[in-house]
């Protein structure tokens, strides 16, 4: 049987200035798949689906929907052509109730209230069909990121969507909440909707997709059925060489207590509670992970570890007491006593994007000895020993009169890792170690992080990659709702242990469900980190 | 990656928005019936063409070299002040205070003396903003242009009240000393055997303002309290994260500011008019974000910004004296070269961003428009 492909893409190039973010791609998608788009960042995934959605417009090549050519001029003509997209951040109006966001944009006339019924009642269908169930009169600020998701996709459906482009759709859900909407996303296939998977998850890629496609450095490496293939043969494709998975760590050999934190209060600008007594020890030589759904008080322990919140309770460095709230509780008096922290958002906080890297070297330490000549900065000193630790951090390209924002992701994250580490701290905060960065780095990170943790330094870890969580920590302490909701040992643990204290439930032993889970987590509500 | 070599973004891009300002101005200029080439050369002769002309183009280089100067520092924490007008007022108090009540023996104590009180009552004006902003969160745009009508109004009560002399009808303050008079370029000049107008007011302060330029290259570039204010004003969070105290950082800049901008008065009070009038400022703290503007925020940028100022200044003048074209278009031509400098940047760099990427890729074959 010849049936014409959902989607075909042919020849398709976009090139922004010098940078060639899609080289001749082509893709045939058939109809009642899921293709996965897999690649590191910067690879061009969301170029090429930003073309297919209308937001940019393709140098060259064509798009074919069912096999008839397509012109897509931008979203709204996508939207026509059935496609819809669920962006990795929700275009969702928060003070709005799921149905208003639902119909926002595809109101029928003026009057808003006979599109609401109409709404009300497709939205039930929906819900029947697809097993999408939502309140549609919850306001979407009282509802879960999970929830909030599925107002997405009803979004895309109540337009009659045929063709579902999902753009890395579980970066912040539990993984609950991810199995659900992986059965969600299977039975949309078998109501014969295609749908179009972008991650740079290999077992998200393993688990659902029925085909998929490669990119590296903006070209389609290869497209594969995904029976035929393995992750590492997908991490090979997509990185280029051969990469190892699993992080090689030998068992730790925890020593003293280095950080000692006794009911750990902080609270956030409006007054509400965001750490909620925090106890937590850290030793020497071990890696203690925090594991925990985004925005639930991980940020703040960061912040208040690392000198720049204010908190109450205690915190003891090495058996000595740290002043938090005074004048002297600060990033500069944290770094004396020995802290380093790598910070969860390298471009915001880690970085200066428009300093060079000898500049960014010194950050935070541009009151040490070494980078001074009398009053004035030993910038000479600075560069060469910026030169010294990118050759050692194997920073590309290795240049420290290079800006921040001329590396990649990746190399952006070894410089900062460089400035921390090469500090050899008693202890060493690291929140979202490889977030944005590709494959290769994150081998390499792993292995450093690893290395100081054999060098007997203790080091304590964020981050919402579980498998990050797993892979490196020698004790998991699960966070949920500003308290630490149990620790574990990862050998004696798995993911869903994990996920349900993500969610706040601590009898694991019972079954629970993902509604259970939903309900939990949509009580935190996450604050705002401005862009 | 950046798109164009610096030589292009530092010379090219200035010059080509000067170029349109120029063009534009021609054509305003030829709209009212007059004759843009000989304005040019009037302008040209008039600002540049005798040391008479130099020594005027020079000293409202030197006003906005140092209200330049103000308005780049502060930039450089991503803090606006244009407050420069207030301050370089209470700058010129300080400047009448000091030259009026201390018997200085000779002027150059009294310059240094001046310029000390000069700075000193500038960085108190900037000060008070600066605090607001710090502890209050008070928009420094805002609160430093209600403080440059406060000192308009202080200075006012001052003259009139204080330091006028008795029976004077001029709200002004008495004439300084003899002993506290600066030597002008004539006077500095003389020595080396240059021949320099007389009447010119460019005087000593023009080295000073020099002398600032390069320390505040220094202190920007070099210093650690430089890298601070440079962190804290491309990422306020990040200099959080490091932990630079972001008030300590507000206040400093500010009071280094607002410092600046005061110490105009040696030049303007001290060495050209020899006491305090009212406004004797003339707008040239406003110019100084010009100034900044068109030099990038860079001392070296601010020094050619303020020369080419100078230039408009003394050029519009000689063109309202000798033409029949009004006072008011010089200050459109003057507007005009902000605009395009100041404002308008993108709309030169934008288009010649494009033409280097074209010349980039040109080489690269297989690149057609679809």
């Amino acid at each position: 049987m010849t049936r014409d492909p959902a989607i075909e893409l042919k020849g398709i190039s976009k090139a922004f200035g010098p940078v060639h973010a899609n080289k001749d791609i082509s893709i045939r998608v058939m109809p009642g798949t899921i293709h996965g788009i897999i690649g590191e960042n910067g690879a061009g995934k969301s170029t090429l689906m930003s073309i297919l959605y209308g937001f940019y417009k393709a140098d060259k090549g064509e798009i074919f929907l069912s096999g008839k050519k397509a012109h897509i001029t931008d979203s709204q003509a996508a939207i026509a052509a059935g496609i819809g997209m669920v962006f990795q951040h929700f275009k969702l109006v928060e003070n709005f109730t799921v149905l208003e966001n639902v119909i926002l944009g595809a109101e029928d006339g003026r009057l808003l209230k006979p599109s609401i019924a109409k709404a009300r009642r497709s939205l039930l269908e929906l819900a029947a069909d697809y097993g999408l169930n939502v309140d549609p009169d919850a306001l979407v600020q009282d509802i879960g990121v999970g929830m909030q998701q599925r107002v997405e996709i009803l979004k895309a459906l109540y337009r009659q969507a045929d063709i579902l482009i999902l753009d890395e759709p579980t970066g912040v859900l539990t993984p609950a909440e991810a199995d659900q909407l992986f059965r969600i996303l299977n039975r949309l296939r078998e109501e014969g909707k295609t749908i179009i998977l972008i991650t740079h998850k290999l077992r998200e890629i393993m688990d659902i997709t029925d085909t998929v496609s490669v990119m590296r450095q903006g070209e389609m490496t290869a497209t594969v059925k995904t029976s035929e293939t393995s992750p590492a043969e997908l991490a090979e494709l997509m990185v280029g060489r051969k990469v190892l998975l699993r992080v090689d760590k030998t068992p730790a050999k925890p020593g003293a207590v280095v950080l000692d934190i006794t009911d750990l209060r902080v609270k956030d600008e409006k007054g509400v509670e965001r750490l909620r007594g925090i106890d937590l020890q850290v030793r020497a030589g071990e890696i203690l992970g925090i594991a925990g759904v985004a925005g639930n008080g991980q940020s703040e322990l960061l912040e208040v570890l690392g000198g720049y919140a204010n908190g109450t309770g205690t915190i003891a460095m090495n058996g000595e007491k740290i002043d938090l709230t005074g004048k002297s509780s600060n990033g500069q008096s944290r770094r004396a006593r020995g802290i380093a922290h790598v910070p969860e958002d390298r471009q915001r906080e880690g970085l200066i994007m428009d300093f060079h890297a000898w500049e960014n070297v010194a950050f935070g330490y541009h009151n040490d000895p070494a980078y001074r000549s009398g009053v004035l900065m030993n910038n000479a000193a600075i560069r060469e020993d910026t030169t010294d630790k990118m050759q050692r951090f194997d920073v590309r390209p290795p240049d420290p009169r290079l800006a921040a924002k001329n590396f990649s992701g990746g190399n952006q994250q070894k410089i900062v890792l460089a400035r921390e580490i090469e500090r050899n701290p008693d202890l060493l905060l690291i929140g979202q170690p490889t977030r944005g960065v590709d494959i290769g780095a994150i081998e390499f990170i792993h292995q450093q992080i690893v290395a100081l943790r054999d060098k007997g330094k203790a080091v304590l870890l964020v981050s919402v990659e579980l498998d990050e969580i797993m892979a490196l920590s020698d004790r998991i302490a699960v966070m949920f709702d500003g308290q630490i909701m149990g620790e574990r040992l990862p050998s004696e643990t798995d993911e869903k242990e994990l996920g349900l204290l993500m969610a706040g439930i601590t009898d694991t032993y019972n079954e629970h469900s993902v509604d259970e889970v939903q309900d939990n987590l949509a009580h935190v509500h996450a604050p705002e980190k401005g862009a | 990656m950046d798109v164009m070599p610096k030589w292009a973004e530092v010379i090219l891009v200035p010059l080509i928005s000067l170029l349109l300002a120029a063009i534009l101005s021609a054509l305003v200029i030829l709209a009212i019936g007059e004759d843009p080439v000989a304005a040019v050369k009037l302008m040209v002769t008039g600002a540049l063409g005798s040391s008479y002309g130099w020594g005027y183009t020079l000293y409202y280089a030197t006003n906005f070299m140092f209200t330049g100067l103000a308005v780049a520092v502060a930039f450089h924490a991503r803090l606006f002040n244009i407050g420069g007008e207030g301050q370089a007022a209470l700058g010129g108090l300080g400047v009448a205070l000091a030259c009026l009540y201390i018997p200085w023996p000779h002027w150059s104590l009294a310059l240094v003396g001046a310029a000390i009180a000069a700075g000193l009552f500038g960085a108190a004006w900037a000060a008070i903003p600066a605090w607001l902003q710090a502890k209050r969160g008070s928009h420094i745009v805002i609160t430093t242009i209600m403080f440059n009508f406060i000192a308009a109004s202080l200075l006012n009560y001052v003259l009139v009240n204080m330091l006028r002399p008795k029976g004077a009808m001029d709200p002004a303050s008495a004439r300084f000393p003899e002993a506290v008079q600066l030597p002008t370029l004539h006077d500095l000049l003389a020595p080396l055997g240059i021949e320099f107008s007389k009447a010119a007011p460019a005087n000593i302060s023009l080295l000073v303002a020099i002398a600032a330029c390069v320390v505040i290259w220094v202190l920007i570039w070099r210093t650690r309290l430089g890298y601070e204010i440079r962190s804290y004003g491309h990422s306020e969070s990040a200099a959080r994260y490091a932990g630079m105290p972001p008030n300590r950082i507000i206040m400093v800049t500010m009071l280094i500011s607002g410092a600046l901008a005061g110490m105009m008065a040696i030049n303007n009070v001290m060495g050209e008019a020899e006491r305090l009038v009212m406004n004797a400022v003339e707008g040239a703290g406003f110019i100084g974000i010009a100034v900044a503007l068109m030099g990038r925020s860079h001392p070296f940028g601010v020094f050619i910004a303020a020369i080419l100022f100078g230039f408009l200044y003394q050029g519009g003048a000689e063109l309202a004296l000798w033409t029949t074209i009004p006072r008011d278009l010089i200050v459109v031509i003057q507007a005009l070269v902000i605009l395009f400098t100041g404002a308008l940047d993108n709309m030169v760099r934008m288009p010649l961003e494009r033409v280097f990427l074209a010349l980039r890729s040109a080489p690269k074959p297989g690149r057609k428009e679809g």
